[in-house]
């Protein structure tokens, strides 16, 4: 991310404590709050978790490894996701993926250069009868081609 | 307030939407809805609406037929539903104009009408519920979509809403209430079709005070978004059922189960919860009646696994979505330890009208093993794309021809890959079969959740294949060695088949590897990953054969697969 600030241990233990009403709250509910806040899990988050939570520090990273959508380093200002699942395959999401990496300039997911575009390939963005289908910063476009791809994120 | 002040308000607020002086458009969303543009639409039928009086710009759920999206719905001084579809903002601004301020429906965007009781129908126009494919459909769980708003419980209640709630509390008794549920015949729409009464039961034999009842919604199931379609479009149909299903079983919370990032269907629950709260239909002491109970949402990491029943139990928990050993089983050792009891959405939501209808109805619609409807979704290489309910017992070429309305490509329809990546695919030969939970196993594929990716005869099966393990390898939760590994070795040698690299053995290779996933391994996930491998080979061996003799066809556009490279370490 252009201009990244890292989040202080203030400012992650407020993600913790203001986090949708939920009767307990534990290591995964306080890792996607901390990742929908600030779109990354920072380095200093897994050891106020597992304080928190009463955890040890491998059962945070346990956890924040475990799925998928769970980062490191804070990702692009945009981030692209293009599904790969069954139902856009069959009508061309390789190409298209293939076509993206041209335009991005890189050759698997991960961030630009510039460091402004993540791309991230998904198993299913849950829009299948609009397919293929991308999301930009998780909003949904149907009938995805690398033109519209490239326009929707223009448009930005 | 006594249920019948709540019905009260609810309705005065829909007669007034609908009387004949306030003109509503209505602009079908979820997923499917927003990937179309849909809110687009929306702003600008909101914005311009703003300057007039009496007229009203609601977002409601989709009808299902994404193919038609953006789809707006525009009820006038006529009292008739006028639909329009893809639509653009142009066309939008057009419909706008004519249609609202100059009081002359746009004809030539019309899409059909759909003409209430007592009311004549405009001439020229198809009347959407009487013409394909609607008129295929039978609609229960779904009968609120695209006519409500998902975030406004006024509308489910005065569309007959929670009065199954009410009828449960004040006529029947939990054993009652289960006793509808087991006799209707409702069998369980995750995957297992196992009997929702039955297995009801055993929760409701246990005598702990703290019960769970579990609503599952993970569906990572590529080609299946009808769980989240009903928390997009309806989620007080799903809430309903999970207080019904916590009041038969003597419950004392319930939880819906979602993947983070799927906006909508979250917001929606979350605020259809808060929402049963205010009316006192959730928390203590329930319309008065002493039963308490509380519900909330409860979210997963991507991770496919988390939707086995004991692997959510552990996300619930916070650990990773990993299987438990059973037994225990659920019932007696579930949720921080608790009884639990877990239910798919569907499953769920069809039973407010068991309750409110009587299991008699209900048994009427379906087919003799498998009652009521089923929830598809189409997908892939077919004309009319969406979500459509239908009656069990509908064979596959009439979903294909009357709902589906055939290919839509110029080729043939070539197969179909349901039940998800751990399901199979149906070939041609097989297309007589009928969409029953017996008939389908019958036939070696599965019904599942109730996802349909249709392909044409461009598909590359061997390929398409690699595509199902490829997914099932990366979402390995990698608890189980065989499940682990077998994946990985058998993308390895699809990916090595497909460019025509193969040895002689290799599908003798890949079924020994099934067989020792599926003797070795906790959960479905393992059990079941050569079934997609060995449905395939039954209708396509010859195109297995061809790729073994190196021979199999290349994309000259795609050398080498593009695959995820995030993993579980």
């Amino acid at each position: 991310m252009t201009n990244h600030k890292e989040p202080t241990d203030n400012e992650i233990l407020d993600a913790i404590d203001n986090q949708p009403k939920i009767s307990k709250i534990t290591v995964l509910s306080s890792l996607l709050a901390i990742s929908n806040k600030f779109h990354y899990i920072p380095k200093n988050a897994v050891e106020i978790v597992a304080k928190y939570t009463d955890k040890t520090i491998n059962d945070v990273w346990g956890v924040a490894s475990f799925y998928t959508n769970f980062r490191f380093t804070p990702p692009g200002d945009i981030t692209l996701d293009i599904c790969w699942g069954p139902t856009c395959h069959i009508l061309g999401s390789q190409k298209i993926l293939k076509d993206v990496h041209s335009f991005l300039g890189i050759e698997k997911e991960g961030e630009t250069k510039d460091g402004k575009i993540t791309l991230r390939y998904s198993t299913c963005l849950g829009a299948c009868s609009q397919g293929p289908v991308f999301a930009i910063d998780h909003k949904l476009f149907g009938n995805a081609s690398i033109g519209k791809i490239k326009e929707k994120i223009s448009d930005i | 307030m006594e249920f019948n002040e709540i019905r009260n308000i609810a309705i005065n607020e829909w007669d007034s939407l609908n009387s004949d002086d306030n003109t509503w458009i209505r602009v079908g969303y979820g997923a499917s809805g927003q990937a179309s543009g849909a809110q687009e639409i929306f702003d600008i039928f909101n914005k311009r609406s703003l300057s007039m009086k009496n007229v009203t710009t609601t977002l409601v759920g989709s009808m299902g037929l994404s193919y038609a999206e953006p789809l707006i719905d525009i009820k006038d001084s006529s009292g008739i539903r006028i639909f329009y579809n893809n639509v653009n903002p142009s066309i939008a601004e057009e419909i706008f104009n004519s249609h609202i301020k100059n009081n002359t429906p746009l004809l030539k965007y019309i899409f059909g009408q759909i003409v209430p009781k007592g009311k004549n129908p405009v001439q020229g126009i198809i009347e959407l519920d009487k013409s394909e494919p609607l008129k295929f459909t039978k609609q229960i769980a779904t009968k609120n979509f695209g006519n409500i708003s998902p975030t406004k419980i006024n509308h489910y209640v005065a569309n007959g809403g929670y009065e199954a709630l009410n009828r449960a509390l004040d006529e029947l008794d939990p054993d009652k209430t289960l006793n509808q549920v087991k006799d209707s015949g409702l069998r369980g729409r995750g995957g297992a079709a196992f009997s929702t009464g039955i297995k009801w039961s055993f929760l409701a034999g246990n005598n702990s005070n703290v019960k769970y009842i579990l609503c599952n919604c993970e569906e990572g199931d590529p080609g299946a978004f009808n769980d989240k379609g009903i928390l997009e479009n309806d989620p007080h149909m799903l809430l309903e059922g999970l207080i019904l299903a916590g009041y038969a079983t003597g419950a004392s919370n319930g939880h819906i189960f979602i993947r983070d990032g799927h906006e909508i269907p979250i917001e929606n629950s979350r605020k259809a919860i808060d929402q049963a709260y205010e009316l006192n239909l959730l928390g203590e002491n329930i319309l008065g009646t002493g039963f308490n109970y509380d519900v909330e949402v409860s979210l997963t990491g991507d991770s496919y696994v988390a939707g086995e029943e004991t692997a959510l139990m552990e996300a619930i928990e916070g650990k990773r979505s990993m299987p438990r050993f059973k037994p225990p089983f659920p019932a007696v050792y579930g949720l921080w330890g608790k009884p639990s009891n877990i239910n798919n959405v569907k499953t769920l939501s069809y039973v407010p009208y068991i309750i409110k209808e009587g299991n008699e109805e209900y048994k009427k619609v379906g087919s003799e093993s498998s009652s009521g409807t089923a929830i598809v979704c189409l997908s892939g290489h077919i004309k009319r794309p969406g979500m459509y309910e239908i009656e069990m017992g509908m064979t596959i070429n009439d979903l294909l021809k009357n709902i589906g309305g055939g290919s839509s490509t110029e080729n043939e329809i070539k197969l179909l890959q349901t039940g998800g990546p751990l399901g199979g695919v149906l070939g041609k030969e097989d297309f007589d079969v009928k969409i029953d939970f017996d008939e389908m196993s019958k036939a070696g594929a599965i019904l599942g959740s109730g996802g349909i990716i249709v392909a044409d005869t461009t598909t590359d099966v061997v390929d398409l294949i690699r595509t199902l393990v490829a997914f099932n390898q990366f979402e390995s939760c990698g608890k189980c060695f065989p499940c682990r590994l077998g994946n990985t070795h058998m993308l390895d040698i699809l990916n090595r088949i497909c460019n025509s690299k193969p040895n002689e053995n290799d599908m003798d290779v890949i079924k020994k590897i099934g067989n020792s996933m599926k003797t070795g391994s906790l959960c479905g996930h393992g059990q079941l990953g050569y079934s997609p491998i060995a449905s395939a080979i039954k209708y396509f061996k010859e195109e297995f054969d061809l790729a073994l003799s190196a021979n199999h066809p290349v994309d000259s556009d795609i050398e080498e697969m593009i695959l995820p490279t995030r993993t579980r370490p």
